[in-house]
């Protein structure tokens, strides 16, 4: 098993791959719908866990932690798995990795949430959410993305 | 009625990440992910001011939960910053990592001042 041809950079749409330029002009309002609908499933999954778990200004976002750094471990998954597909269905990545685990993640949450906490005067709390996050991510995206690529690999010396 | 409206709002902001990705990636050569760079900050900035506005409920769920959370990704950044890291770009890994962080948290800051100045 070679690995991967894709060579991509952005999971949402990266132009130096031939599918993803065509992607829009071949059929716009699929894939703008498909990743509409996977944004609304995510984001409301994300907004759920947020009312089941909140936190004070002071506090720690505990919801939105988990909720950043499960869908990188997952889009790590998700980009690895497609990958050793060949790119899977033509839907498959924008509906999973651009919509839902697009709309599940957030960035602009965790800005003003740190943001937030240091106007409320919680100057360590802000640090320390900031970088956990931030680390975070990046073990969780790499841990998908090495945990699938092994699996995969393993199936095919099979 | 909640749940409709962060639907609605994630239902126009996840295409919109999408869109405007494509048309910032289009108009430059570099490896740097600007397109999600752009709509991280930019969403920021507008959550920063709805916090700071403050934004009724209604508005929050639409804009705030829904647009803004579905506008912005953290999925998209931190793959991509592997993926930058993998190929040897380790630099603009660090610089996509380090910048945004620190683009967002200004912009979320600026969008809070400003909202506050305007509302008074």
């Amino acid at each position: 098993m070679s690995e991967p041809p894709d060579p991509r950079t952005d999971p949402d749409v990266d132009l130096r791959v031939p599918a993803d330029r065509g992607e829009l002009t071949v059929r716009p309002v699929t894939v703008l719908a498909t990743i509409a609908a996977g944004g609304v499933l995510g984001a409301l999954a994300r907004a759920g866990l947020q009312h089941v778990v909140p936190h004070a200004p002071t506090g720690f976002p505990w919801a939105t932690f988990g909720i950043n750094l499960s869908g990188c471990l997952l889009i790590g998954v998700l980009m690895a798995a497609l990958g050793h597909l060949g790119g899977g269905h033509p839907l498959a990545r924008p509906f999973l990795g651009v919509g839902v685990l697009g709309g599940f993640t957030t960035f602009s949450t965790y800005a003003v949430d740190v943001q937030q906490a240091l106007v409320a005067g919680a100057r360590g709390t802000a640090l320390a959410y900031l970088a956990a996050t931030v680390l975070g991510a990046l073990v969780a995206v790499g841990l998908g993305d090495a945990a699938t690529t092994g699996l995969v690999r393993r199936w095919a010396a099979r | 009625m909640t749940v409709l409206l962060i639907a609605l709002g994630a239902a126009v902001g996840a295409p919109l990440r999408y869109l405007t990705d494509r048309a910032v990636q289009s108009r430059h050569g570099s490896a740097f992910p600007w397109g999600t760079f752009t709509v991280n900050v930019v969403g920021s900035l507008l959550l920063g001011a709805l916090v700071g506005w403050p934004a009724g409920p209604t508005v929050g769920a639409l804009l705030g939960t829904g647009f803004c959370g579905a506008l912005t990704t953290y999925s998209t950044f931190s793959y991509e910053t592997l993926r930058l890291a993998r190929s040897g770009r380790r630099f603009l890994a660090l610089a996509n990592v380090l910048g945004s962080v620190a683009a967002g948290l200004t912009a979320a800051t600026v969008g809070y001042a400003l909202a506050g100045v305007v509302t008074g």
